[in-house]
């Protein structure tokens, strides 16, 4: 699946996301990696003793309070999205970003397409694993394509103009 | 009225150019169904019984007479030269084909119009009173407010995926004419001991298969905090409304499951978190928008007798179609989509032309939609009214009926829905049938019949004085009555009168509540009053008997 970081194609994801089948012998400690939230929260200390970087994959009914004690020692925070209606990671998003100040990568997984990626970027998401099929050009296309809007959010380099201000 | 500066047109053109692409990404194939209706949906387009249907906004109700022919424009360009307005002030074209809608889509943008999330889990059209403006009860004109929210919910990146839809009503008199307790969030404009402007704020009504009234949220909400307070308000909503059940999935359901106290207390405590980052409405935003909603130039007139010596079928329809307004030698005058024999809210795109030279003769070159399914004339000198209703005589428009038993209300129902159940638009003509003799109407006085073509309540059948729901029996069309339900000034829903009749004998069932109506009524009492003085019991046993009987 194709990553798009800051506008760039990322060729190689350098993220390991930790899955069921990966057993008793997860990635080295010192490789990044992607961690469910429901898995670090039943062994939290495991995964923040680990040399690597930290992210943590939000499912769309997880609450970002309580994310927020660790958000200082995560580089990632990964929203998931499970279909084209899911709209609770904007939500997350614009919280992590406003009202945290998490200033790592904010990446949306799961039904990524060309047509949401200009409102995520909006709230803050700046990566995104686009779903298979996705031409990332496409993607890039949306976000050049939109240069006003009416409601505050991140700044997008085509964007010239809003409405309202914070 | 508000019109568009660069902002705005580049929002809709952009706007244009994202569908045409995604119409084509579609047709070739590259996008499913299921991607596809999220998308097309958030620009109005519906795939119904026969074709696509296209739901264009009306913010708030207000037309000028370039777009009113524009409307008529596309209707006989692109559909069957008549379009169908709607209870939330938006005109729906039933015909459209996809492939042209990108195109149509352009023709509304270049008269500064759109369809922007006039459907879809979003926050759809603002509605407002239709009197606005030239009600005398008004304590301010709500349309600039309601345009800084079609503004602010336009495209809006955090609340553009929410659980269910969300409709938004604004009004500025006592007398609620916008039904705005029966919206997701209801503003009623309010001034502070210091005469400044604020709104309290009901949340959590609406109608379909759950009819709510709204609950009052906050008692006074001062304008600069309207945009960080509904943020606040769809936060906790996008957050916590029900995903699994389309059923219950409206805000209604998360406030009842909550509690109103509970709901409050979170709105609160978002509210005061997002302080330093909500969308703040500085007061400069709101001048600069009401600069755009100055009276018209009205001329200085004393109020006089028009009708006096003239003949009694313009006297009558100056009774029934024309309202007060707040400025001497003017007055509203409604153009009644409500003629026998035509489905309510229908306009052919010759009659949109002809009200469109009328309006710019005789009303400031403006119209308005009305949530009853009518137009209104807001500005009209009275020494013009006589013309006026020659000329909406001529067309067809002067059916003397405003907020009587005919002026019904009803969603397209099954001839044209997919979601329906039944057939409105047959019954509304057999009603009109039963009832054709204008002198019995006029006898009956005010009441109002709402009908929808199955639960999801367009035609607002729990809010009709006389509520009609079609349901489906083992593949037959029957018709539950309600009564009782009321909507302006006093909020109610209907109560049932009792099992469900077949098609043929509603208009005859009507009749006969509208029988003991006349036997019961006190001096000068309208239906609903009778109603609720006597409750259901006698109604349910008429009816019943009655139709025993026959």
């Amino acid at each position: 699946m194709p990553l798009l970081r800051q506008r760039e194609v990322v060729v190689a994801d350098e993220w390991v996301t930790l899955v069921d089948s990966m057993g008793d012998s997860p990635p080295a400690d010192d490789v990044p990696l992607l961690v469910p939230f429901a898995k670090f929260r039943a062994n939290p200390d495991v995964y923040r003793a680990r040399k690597g970087k930290l992210g943590i994959r939000l499912s769309p009914a997880d609450k970002v309070e309580d994310l927020a004690p660790e958000l200082p020692r995560l580089s990632l925070v990964a929203l998931e999205f499970t279909g084209p209606g899911e709209g609770r990671g904007y939500t997350q998003a614009k919280l992590l970003r406003a009202r945290y100040h998490f200033t790592g990568e904010v990446r949306a997984v799961g039904h990524v397409k060309q047509d949401q990626v200009y409102l995520m970027a909006r709230v803050g998401i700046d990566a995104f694993e686009l779903s298979p099929g996705e031409k990332p050009e496409d993607a890039v296309a949306t976000l050049e394509r939109f240069k006003i809007a009416y409601t505050p959010g991140s700044p997008l380099p085509a964007l010239r103009r809003e409405r309202f201000h914070v | 009225m508000y019109r568009y500066d660069e902002i705005d047109q580049a929002v809709v053109d952009q706007r244009v150019a994202e569908f045409r692409d995604q119409t084509r990404r579609f047709l070739a194939g590259e996008l499913s169904e299921d991607e596809f209706r999220p998308l097309r949906l958030r620009n109005g387009l519906y795939i119904q019984r026969h074709a696509p249907m296209l739901r264009i906004a009306i913010p708030y109700g207000l037309l000028n007479t370039k777009q009113v022919r524009k409307l008529a424009f596309i209707a006989r360009t692109y559909d069957r030269s008549f379009g169908h307005f709607t209870t939330r002030q938006n005109l729906q074209l039933n015909w459209p084909e996809l492939k042209n809608v990108p195109d149509i889509l352009e023709h509304l943008a270049s008269v500064e119009m759109h369809a922007i999330q006039t459907s879809g889990n979003c926050v759809r059209n603002v509605t407002a009173d239709h009197m606005a403006g030239v009600a005398p009860d008004e304590l301010d004109d709500p349309r600039p407010y309601c345009e800084i929210l079609r503004q602010w919910s336009t495209l809006n990146p955090e609340f553009t995926y929410l659980p269910r839809k969300f409709k938004i009503a604004v009004t500025g008199s006592p007398e609620d004419r916008a039904a705005s307790e029966v919206h997701d969030i209801g503003l009623h404009m309010q001034r502070d001991a210091n005469g400044g402007i604020g709104f309290t704020v009901y949340v959590g009504g609406g109608l379909g298969r759950t009819p709510i009234i709204g609950q009052m949220l906050r008692e006074f909400l001062p304008l600069k905090d309207l945009l960080s307070y509904l943020e606040a308000t769809l936060r906790v909503y996008n957050r916590y409304g029900r995903r699994d059940n389309i059923h219950k999935a409206r805000i209604k359901i998360l406030v009842k499951s909550l509690g109103i106290e509970e709901f409050r207390k979170q709105v609160d405590a978002e509210w005061q978190a997002s302080q330093d980052f909500a969308t703040h409405l500085d007061m400069a935003e709101v001048e600069r928008v009401r600069a755009f909603f100055q009276p018209p130039p009205y001329e200085k007139l004393e109020d006089y007798d028009v009708a006096a010596d003239r003949e009694l079928e313009f006297q009558t329809w100056y009774r029934y179609n024309t309202r007060k307004h707040k400025v001497p030698g003017y007055r509203a005058v409604f153009v009644s989509l409500k003629k026998h024999g035509t489905v309510p809210g229908d306009m052919t795109s010759d009659q949109m032309d002809a009200v469109a030279d009328l309006a710019d003769r005789v009303s400031f070159g403006m119209v308005r939609a009305t949530h009853n399914q009518n137009l209104l004339l807001a500005d009209v000198k009275q020494s013009q009214l006589y013309d006026t209703w020659v000329e909406l005589k001529r067309l067809g428009l002067a059916m003397a009926n405003i907020g009587t038993l005919t002026d019904m209300i009803a969603c397209p129902g099954l001839d044209f829905c997919s979601l329906a159940n039944a057939g409105t638009l047959n019954v509304a003509d057999q009603i009109q049938k039963q009832f054709d003799d204008l002198d019995y109407l006029y006898d009956l006085g005010d009441i109002e019949i709402k009908m929808s073509g199955c639960m999801n309540a367009c035609g607002h059948h729990h809010v009709g004085h006389i509520g009609i729901l079609g349901v489906d029996k083992h593949g037959e069309e029957w018709y539950q009555i309600t009564l009782g339900g009321s909507v302006n000034g006093f909020t109610a829903l209907g109560d049932v009168i009792g099992p469900s009749v077949r098609q043929t004998d509603v208009a005859s069932t009507i009749q006969r509540i509208v029988d003991l109506y006349r036997q019961k009524r006190e001096d000068g009492e309208r239906f609903i009053e009778t109603y609720r003085r006597i409750g259901l019991k006698p109604f349910k046993e008429h009816v019943y008997a009655t139709s025993a009987a026959a």
